[in-house]
């Protein structure tokens, strides 16, 4: 049972939620130009910690707006909330960021590629 | 469909060396000792410093991987190491289901050859495990499902699996509390049902097969964690763990839940997400349901033990969690499916709930696989239907780590399915959703 703390609307029963998964997934732009092992990747290779664990969730019954959380997978403590678009601020959140798998991808320079700098 | 090959020719029927058989002689003879001279039905060695392979995780499948590595395979220099005591993960959690009418010809392959090793696995290990083929019945709750049902029959019965369609007179017949109303918000449409299909007793497969593997030399060693991997130049040397470091020639992680977090020490990833799947058990009542009953639409599914315990499996929590335990209101939903289908049970109490933490795949289907690692295999992504797959995993995989080689049955399982886009979309026969 998780208590959420949902920015909008405060502590409410994550029955209200909807679990929106890993946080921080960038669509690769040009998806043709990865091999069949990096889409697959990207496509299917989750982060599964046992700890700190970046992911999106909806107030699918209350505001229907969308936030992204840090939790630890061991304790379900919720570690953070943070609004989607931005990375996480706490030192936890920084590592869990850090070290997903995902940074230094193909997959994720694929994406970034060719974005405004 | 592929054939299940030979089904333990060279399996052994009953127990070969110096273990005490199981028997009413043997019962009887106890009770003039008022049961306190049973031996004990296998050893707590400390670890040698050296195996042929070492095999991470005792619950069932691993257990079972030992046994066929032993009996089958003629190795004997084996360990199965755990963290915690044998069977104690999702073996002793989940809700006994057996049955393998599966859609795909991949997924009838390996659980009607599981289906087949359990219909003489009692007799094989000389250990009661309680094989009830009482038949598991799925209900559908819409037209769309009654076809998809019709179809998924006819694919089974291609693979020449027993699977009959019901209509609610029939299925009314056969389970006299269900309520078959039409006018309920899900009514009883019909359904399907797989005769062979039944339960047994989760428990005592780990501890049947621990027994028989004991008895052919296997190293049972439990409360003793894996923290790491010996792996030089690629090849997998050994494993640490908190009883020092053990050597191995192969090492074979069957470890569930903790698939990814096993992987990750090794240095690669699995296509494996952890998540809570929650179960129930009420007080014990009078013999009232004699077959499994499945509900996939509105996600509950039943069955009485043989105790007399209801045994309830709810759905698995949408969120990755280590924690075995979920939310509430996951088995609360399920509960109101259950008494909407059997008013009987409304008043009932229950009197434990848990969760086990399960390693769903993205295509519902397993893992039986080598690794980016040499010598390393991983047995995983059972998800929510797991124990009916014991034997056949572990006969299976045991097949694959003596040969370096997956048989036909397993090899639809490796993870390069994930690269090659040939998955084995099982989300529909899967009992739970995810």
């Amino acid at each position: 049972m998780l208590l959420i703390d949902c920015p909008w609307c405060g502590p409410r029963d994550d029955a209200e939620f909807h679990y929106g998964g890993e946080a921080h997934i960038l669509r690769p732009r040009d998806a043709a130009a990865l091999s069949d092992e990096e889409f697959a990747e990207y496509l299917f290779m989750q982060q599964n910690p046992k700890g700190p664990h970046l992911e999106r969730w909806s107030h699918a019954h209350g505001c229907r707006r969308w936030f992204n959380m840090l939790r630890n997978t061991a304790t379900n403590e919720i570690l953070e909330i943070y609004p989607m678009g931005e990375k996480p601020r706490s030192e936890a959140g920084k590592a869990a960021y850090e070290a997903n798998w995902r940074r230094g991808s193909a997959a994720e320079a694929n994406a970034l590629s060719g974005e405004s700098s | 469909m592929a054939t299940s090959g030979d089904l333990g020719g060279k399996g052994m029927r009953g127990l070969r060396g110096g273990k005490q058989r199981y028997s009413i002689l043997s019962l009887a003879r106890n009770a003039f000792s008022h049961h306190e001279n049973w031996e004990r039905a296998w050893r707590s060695p400390e670890p040698k410093s050296e195996y042929d392979v070492v095999i991470v995780g005792a619950g069932g499948h691993g257990l079972a991987t030992a046994y066929y590595l032993a009996s089958q395979h003629g190795v004997r220099n084996i360990a199965v190491i755990d963290k915690g005591w044998l069977g104690g993960g999702n073996t002793g959690r989940n809700t006994t289901i057996i049955r393998s009418n599966y859609l795909w010809d991949e997924s009838a392959a390996i659980y009607e050859h599981s289906m087949k090793l359990w219909e003489g696995l009692s007799q094989e290990l000389n250990f009661n495990t309680m094989f009830s083929q009482r038949g598991v019945l799925t209900l559908a709750h819409s037209e769309h499902e009654m076809r998809e049902m019709t179809r998924r029959v006819e694919a089974i019965r291609l693979n020449g699996i027993d699977s009959e369609v019901m209509n609610p007179e029939q299925i009314k017949r056969l389970v006299p509390i269900i309520d078959t109303d039409p006018n309920l918000r899900y009514p009883v449409m019909g359904g399907f049902i797989q005769r062979r299909g039944g339960t047994a007793r989760h428990d005592a497969v780990a501890w049947g097969y621990a027994r028989a593997a004991d008895e052919l030399g296997v190293d049972i060693i439990q409360n003793c964690a894996v923290t790491g991997f010996l792996i030089e130049n690629g090849v997998v040397k050994g494993v640490e763990t908190e009883k020092g470091t053990i050597k191995a020639g192969k090492v074979a992680c069957v470890v569930a839940g903790h698939a990814g977090v096993v992987a990750e020490m090794a240095g690669f990833r699995l296509p494996i997400t952890s998540r809570p799947l929650q179960a129930l058990v009420s007080e014990p009542i009078k013999p009232i349901l004699d077959v499994v009953i499945m509900s996939n639409a509105v996600h509950m599914y039943i069955s009485q033990s043989d105790k007399g315990e209801m045994v309830l499996g709810a759905g698995a929590d949408s969120y990755n969690a280590y924690t075995q335990r979920g939310s509430l209101n996951v088995p609360e939903g399920m509960l109101a499916a259950a008494v909407e289908l059997f008013p009987v049970l409304s008043r009932m109490s229950m009197l434990r709930s848990w969760g086990g933490i399960v390693d769903t795949c993205p295509d519902a289907s397993p893992v039986i696989s080598k690794t980016p690692v040499q010598n390393l295999y991983f047995n995983c992504g059972w998800g929510t239907g797991g124990f009916k797959a014991t034997p056949g995993s572990g006969h299976v995989f045991a097949d694959l780590v003596a040969r370096d080689e997956p048989n036909k049955i397993a090899a639809p399982f490796a993870l390069d399915r994930f690269t090659g886009g040939y998955l084995i979309d099982e989300h529909g026969a899967a009992g739970v959703a995810h």
